[in-house]
């Protein structure tokens, strides 16, 4: 099949985008597709697209225009078929203040949350709001933008006179913030793949510096993953069970990674899910498919498989 | 269970790694690259007022005279006909020095990492104005030092602080400085503080390392003696002709008595066994005619004239309590806004409004200067850099009244 892989973009994910990107062109082309990477940045996608008339596009774009459904849209109009989840439903996934809504009606645990819109505090004197924000949410809470990944400009607050500079930072990524309740406890995540979105084994993260920030992220040896998680099989199988109905809430496809945190009663909450989650050497996904014994090719292949059957 | 280990050499890695880690303002800069967005954040020189005939020229003249020297290994303390070249280019500026006491090097970046190689111990104090090129604190911090900082004002490093330090005990291994409209914040050490720091040092037994990359980009006034000259003895003078020439071709350079020189050029031939033979010969082939000159005129004209654009649209543009320095040459701006801004959170709206900077936390190895940013003048035209201030500007306003909405 000839496979177009688009990575890169300019998003602050782009290097990472561009690592995955790599590296899935490497696995396609060794289970003998014609694959080659398209970066949006490089040439306007649409000419690049025509130029080789790719089959099918495999969507390894991180951050806004990648995941939020603009290049899906964009795919959908030239017929050209991709990996991953619909426009609208990728548009509500990268959404956190759409999907914790989509995840509650589904019945699905997320912490609970205040969104406060820029517009609010700048027109509408939300500011003045904010005391009912720490008496619904509590301290210490996680302020975070409601439309950005890695991350990025997420603040964990502790006290209430800290929480507008948290707010400034959401802010500064996007035009909404949420302010979510925190629950201490294991960070975990849980890739989904294939027709099925079939669960991978829970992986566990343990930043050494206590918070799975974007340096956590992104710096080797920042974080310790332990893969399968450190969980009894029961809490492993609810943990498992929460990314599937999440997963079917937002009507996710093909492969997505869900990422939760347990609770000390080994309760998990989902805190966001990512319809293209990273495929880095340091990403979580690859990291739980190998726990298999699933190579990073056979991910790929069968991300492929549940996208091109779908014609 | 299995620990999964993404970099199976993560125990194995020394300590100095440890600092080196993802930044997110890295990330942002991706998003800066785009055609759009203004970027005042790179301190990237000029260099298409370069009339490529020159440099074309130079390169041919080296490649027919000397082309086996060129393309060959040459002694680690870099050709000594490039070294007599940067005598003459130095004496510009006023600065004596000896072919002999000099060491050729890969851009001063490298200078800055061989004086760490040869002066630091993992814990050793060392002193650095603040805020410092941060360039020169990645390159000490591989050394592993605590860090003494030395406040500036309008005219440069508060030596004052200095003196309180040594009365306490202090004694750092070296100082370092970049006097003249240093990066990043383009303000110059006066002659009083020049000397007073040159007294101190010597009576204190600390050196001094001068760093000196801006200084023949003076736009006004009169040069001010370096620290070099006021004290040959004591002053590491590290020089380039990235700002001046091209930062392409990788030439810098330091000036140091015998002794330091000597282990300067063993620790260079140890990173990298010599220079390019090649780009020292074109330098200086380059600064053999006159044509710098005028090139220089050209480029000093060009960056005087972008910086009076910045000023004057920050003057027009930036919010009551934002304070920036006005520097007599060089490449950058340097802005205090008020304590409530954090310019690190900011960049990404800034970057949304298509304009970005250096965050000021960037130039202390502390996690200092949240309320500040870099902006440089050196590369986007007047037009660019007015229409980059008056975003950036209306952004400030914005946050100031969101910041108000916010109860502050």
């Amino acid at each position: 099949m000839r496979v177009a892989v688009l990575a890169g973009g300019r998003t602050p994910e782009r290097d990472v985008s561009l690592r995955s990107g790599h590296r899935v062109m490497t696995s396609l082309t060794e289970l003998g597709h014609e694959t080659w990477v398209v970066d949006p940045a490089d040439a306007p996608l649409v000419e690049a697209l025509r130029e080789r008339e790719p089959e099918l596009c495999y969507l390894a774009l991180h951050g806004k225009e990648g995941e939020d459904g603009t290049v899906q849209r964009l795919l959908h109009l030239l017929d050209l078929p991709f990996t991953g989840t619909a426009p609208f439903d990728c548009e509500v996934a990268f959404d956190k203040v759409l999907a914790k809504d989509a995840l509650r009606r589904a019945g699905v645990d997320t912490p609970a949350w205040v969104t406060i819109e820029g517009s609010a505090l700048r027109d509408l004197g939300a500011g003045a709001a904010l005391d009912r924000v720490v008496e619904r949410i509590g301290l210490p809470c996680v302020v975070k933008p409601s439309r950005s990944g890695s991350a990025l400009g997420v603040s964990f607050v502790e006290r209430s006179l800290d929480l507008p500079a948290a707010m400034m930072a959401a802010l500064s990524f996007s035009g909404a913030a949420i302010v979510e309740r925190m629950i201490e406890g294991t960070e975990v995540a849980v890739g989904l793949v294939g027709a099925t979105l079939e669960t991978l084994p829970v992986v566990e993260i343990v930043p050494k510096n206590g918070a799975y920030d974007y340096a956590a992220r992104y710096t080797a040896g920042a974080t310790e993953y332990f893969s399968p998680a450190r969980l009894t099989g029961e809490v492993a199988g609810a943990v498992a069970g929460v990314a599937s109905s999440a997963a079917a809430a937002l009507r996710l496809r093909d492969v997505t990674r869900v990422d939760a945190i347990v609770d000390g009663e080994g309760r998990p909450w989902v805190l966001e899910v990512n319809v293209s989650p990273g495929m880095t050497e340091m990403s979580l996904l690859p990291m739980a498919a190998q726990a298999t014994g699933m190579s990073l090719a056979d991910l790929c292949d069968r991300v492929l498989r549940s996208a091109a059957d779908r014609r | 269970m299995a620990e999964f280990s993404i970099d199976r050499f993560v125990d194995r890695y020394a300590r100095r790694t440890e600092g080196m880690s993802a930044s997110e303002v890295r990330a942002l800069f991706a998003v800066a690259s785009r055609p759009e967005v203004v970027s005042l954040a790179g301190g990237m020189p000029y260099v298409q007022a370069l009339p490529s005939g020159d440099v074309l020229e130079v390169v041919r003249e080296v490649l027919d005279e000397h082309g086996s020297m060129a393309l060959q290994y040459g002694g680690g303390q870099g050709h000594v006909a490039l070294r007599e070249r940067l005598v003459a280019l130095m004496s510009e500026e006023a600065i004596a020095a000896d072919p002999e006491d000099m060491v050729i090097t890969t851009g001063a970046q490298q200078a800055l990492d061989l004086v760490g190689k040869i002066f630091i111990d993992p814990g050793d104090l060392i002193a650095v104005e603040a805020p410092a090129y941060v360039g020169a604190l990645t390159a000490f911090s591989a050394y592993e030092p605590r860090y003494l900082q030395i406040e500036l004002d309008d005219d440069g490093m508060i030596v004052d602080r200095l003196e309180e330090a040594f009365v306490r005990g202090d004694r750092p291994k070296f100082v370092y400085t970049c006097p003249n409209f240093g990066n990043p914040a383009g303000v110059t050490l006066s002659y009083a503080r020049r000397a007073r720091l040159v007294s101190l040092c010597r009576e204190a037994g600390v050196p001094i390392v001068e760093d000196n990359p801006y200084g023949m980009l003076r736009f006004e006034g009169d040069p001010i003696p370096a620290l070099r000259t006021l004290d040959p003895d004591n002053v590491i003078y590290l020089g380039t002709v990235s700002k001046v020439f091209s930062p392409g071709v990788r030439v810098g350079w330091a000036l140091a008595e015998q002794s330091v020189v000597q282990r300067l050029v063993l620790a260079k031939e140890a990173a990298d066994l010599c220079g390019s033979s090649f780009t020292m010969l074109v330098t200086e082939r380059y600064f053999a005619g006159e044509r710098w000159r005028t090139n220089l005129a050209t480029l000093v004209d060009t960056y005087r004239r972008r910086r009076d654009a910045m000023l004057e649209a920050i003057d027009e543009t930036f919010p009551d309590g934002a304070l920036w320095t006005h520097p007599a040459g060089g490449f950058y701006v340097w802005v205090t806004l008020p304590d409530w801004v954090d310019t690190r959170a900011m960049l990404a709206a800034a970057v949304e409004r298509r304009v970005a900077y250096v965050p000021g936390t960037a130039f202390y190895p502390d996690g200092r200067g949240t309320n500040k940013m870099r902006l440089a003048f050196c590369y986007p035209t007047e037009d660019r850099i007015r229409e980059g201030i008056a975003r950036l500007g209306s952004l400030l306003t914005d946050e100031e009244q969101l910041y108000r909405s916010l109860g502050g």
